[in-house]
């Protein structure tokens, strides 16, 4: 079966963002860009899926400007065979990614769709639910284990109190949380495979798909600074603190 | 312009996340209606009925929702919410899980997680774990939000007086199945309610040496949580971790133990009241942002405190 992945580029999680100074949005540049770290657990579990011989091609999507073709091709240096960049410099949102999704699934037909839950920089946390939807599929979100068996995805949740399974009907998306995988370094050779395997470059307009925000940002700004207390030396004197100074045990 | 808040229940009682959800349906204004779709239900609509504020209470009780599945719920909300200005939901996985299908079936963009209301269509959000604040504004004709709890303080859960209706002809969109659930059972408050919440992180070592904030959180009567890296090293289950991705949480006391505090730990925790930092090393980031921090051996200060409270 075809598995879809997409993925998103997105400040480096390790980079600590700063608020520019006009408040319109966080500072990109010269900041390093990566791979959301769940859509590279995406990646891995569709390769993984792969080497089980579930699944036999990886099509690998992203929906951005055209320096998202790097993590297309990382993707591809992790085992994905084919690429597709939607490309767009404007803003683009979960609503407006979906729909352009659902129109490369009713091209590409996957029988399993696999995209992170959430995007480390906007947190929103809503294109593999709205995909599904749209698409009418089930949905196994915030995925720790998927198996294929049976022509069906059975899908273990990490949900608020603990996990939870569910079986869904293919075609279907999931969305991976942190413990679905580890994802494996590419190596070199792959890197240089990955170069050259097929990257489409298509617009929003090719899918005949609408990406005008719905949600308009009127700024942006740095969240209220919590500064450093006092260092205690003592237990005592920590409860001390607690009991007459903060009074809250 | 009426809003409506999907209740998050187990059939017999409201969980409190709706409470906060309430809250922020008051500040956007206008009537305010909870629904609660479940099997066997009446009971939490009866309590739903009893929220401060609340005009009426929708019931949706059928076998199609026993277990909330986000192909059969959506489609529910998204057909009752037409009616509706603003479509609420908590932002615990549940609300998660399905609001946005039900934004996608309308066509319209959901927010999420907001921490403030500013006007009926504008709203905070924190974006980048934290490290930003979002002021948005909704362009849609409905407004689908879901609610970050710790940005709302709930409202009374009894004092109201809501009609209740039954509404809703089941829908199952024949998708999905549920297989099974393991809900972690535990006699300590719940991480996201409780006043005091201790956590633990990779300086615990391993489960067996949470046992000793088990008993710390036991004297003080509070719920245990965890840093990413003390789930990820198996010491305790997911359900206990605390950050960008895992619960986030507002007590009036967090301690956090054996925690360095990377920056997606610190987005779950940082709007706590007062925090605590035990670290043996002096250099941690947790220090930053605590009010209190002892540099020390956490198998000796630990056990300490909980003698001293």
């Amino acid at each position: 079966m075809k598995a879809l992945v997409a993925v998103k580029r997105v400040v480096d999680y390790n980079v600590k963002v700063r608020v520019k100074a006009d408040k319109t949005g966080v500072e990109l540049a010269n900041v390093k860009m990566a791979i959301n770290p769940f859509c590279e657990i995406a990646v891995e579990e569709a390769v993984r899926l792969k080497e089980k011989g579930i699944v036999t091609e990886i099509v690998v999507v992203s929906v951005g400007p055209k320096e998202a073709q790097e993590q297309i091709r990382t993707a591809m240096a992790l085992g994905a065979d084919r690429g597709i960049l939607v490309e767009t410099g404007a803003e683009v949102q979960p609503l407006a990614v979906a729909k352009l999704l659902k129109a490369i699934c009713d091209q590409e037909q996957p029988q399993l769709v696999i995209v992170g839950k959430q995007a480390i920089d906007d947190d929103n946390n809503q294109t593999g639910q709205m995909l599904a939807a749209l698409a009418g599929y089930g949905q196994g979100t915030f995925a720790s284990v998927v198996k294929v068996e049976g022509g069906k995805a059975i899908v273990t949740r990490e949900i608020d109190g603990g996990f939870q399974t569910v079986e869904l009907n293919l075609p279907a998306v999931v969305t991976t949380d942190l413990r679905l995988n580890e994802p494996r370094y590419a190596a070199l050779p792959n890197i240089m495979k990955a170069k050259k395997k097929p990257l489409d470059v298509k617009t929003p307009a090719d899918f005949g798909v609408d990406v005008t925000p719905r949600v308009k940002t009127l700024k942006v700004e740095p969240p209220a600074e919590r500064s450093a207390g006092i260092k205690v030396k003592t237990v005592e004197e920590l409860v001390a603190k607690l009991k007459n100074e903060a009074k809250v045990i | 312009m009426a809003v409506l808040v999907y209740a998050e229940h187990d059939n017999s009682s409201i969980k409190g996340a709706t409470l906060n959800t309430v809250a922020a349906a008051q500040a956007i204004g206008g009537e305010i209606h909870v629904l609660v779709a479940g099997a066997g239900c009446q009971a939490a609509a009866a309590a739903a009925a009893q929220i401060a504020g609340v005009s009426k209470v929708l019931v949706a009780d059928n076998t199609a929702y026993t277990n909330q599945l986000a192909e059969n719920v959506s489609l529910l909300v998204a057909d009752l919410g037409k009616a509706y200005s603003h479509i609420l939901a908590p932002a615990t996985t549940n609300g998660k899980n399905f609001a946005p299908r039900v934004a996608a079936l309308l066509d319209v963009a959901q927010i999420s997680e907001i921490t403030k209301v500013i006007s009926a269509d504008t709203f905070e959000r924190p974006i980048y774990a934290g490290n930003a604040i979002a002021t948005v504004q909704a362009l849609d004709a409905i407004k689908v939000l879901t609610v970050r709890a710790t940005g709302f303080d709930a409202v009374a859960a009894t004092g109201g007086s809501a009609a209740i209706e039954a509404v809703g002809t089941a829908t199952d969109a024949g998708t999905s199945k549920f297989v099974a659930e393991e809900l972690a059972k535990s006699d300590r408050p719940e991480l996201t309610a409780a006043k005091i919440v201790v956590s633990g992180g990779r300086g615990m070592g391993n489960g067996d040496n949470f046992k000793i904030l088990y008993s710390l959180a036991d004297k003080l009567g509070a719920a245990v949580g965890a840093s990413r890296a003390a789930v990820d090293a198996g010491f305790v289950p997911n359900d206990m971790q605390v950050g960008q991705t895992g619960k986030i949480v507002a007590p009036q006391l967090y301690v956090a133990v054996g925690i360095s505090g990377a920056i997606q730990h610190l987005a779950g925790m940082k709007d706590s009241k007062v925090i605590v930092a035990i670290n043996k090393d002096e250099e941690a980031p947790i220090f930053q942002v605590a009010d209190y921090g002892i540099v020390g051996d956490l198998f000796d200060l630990v056990p300490q405190l909980e003698k001293l409270v």
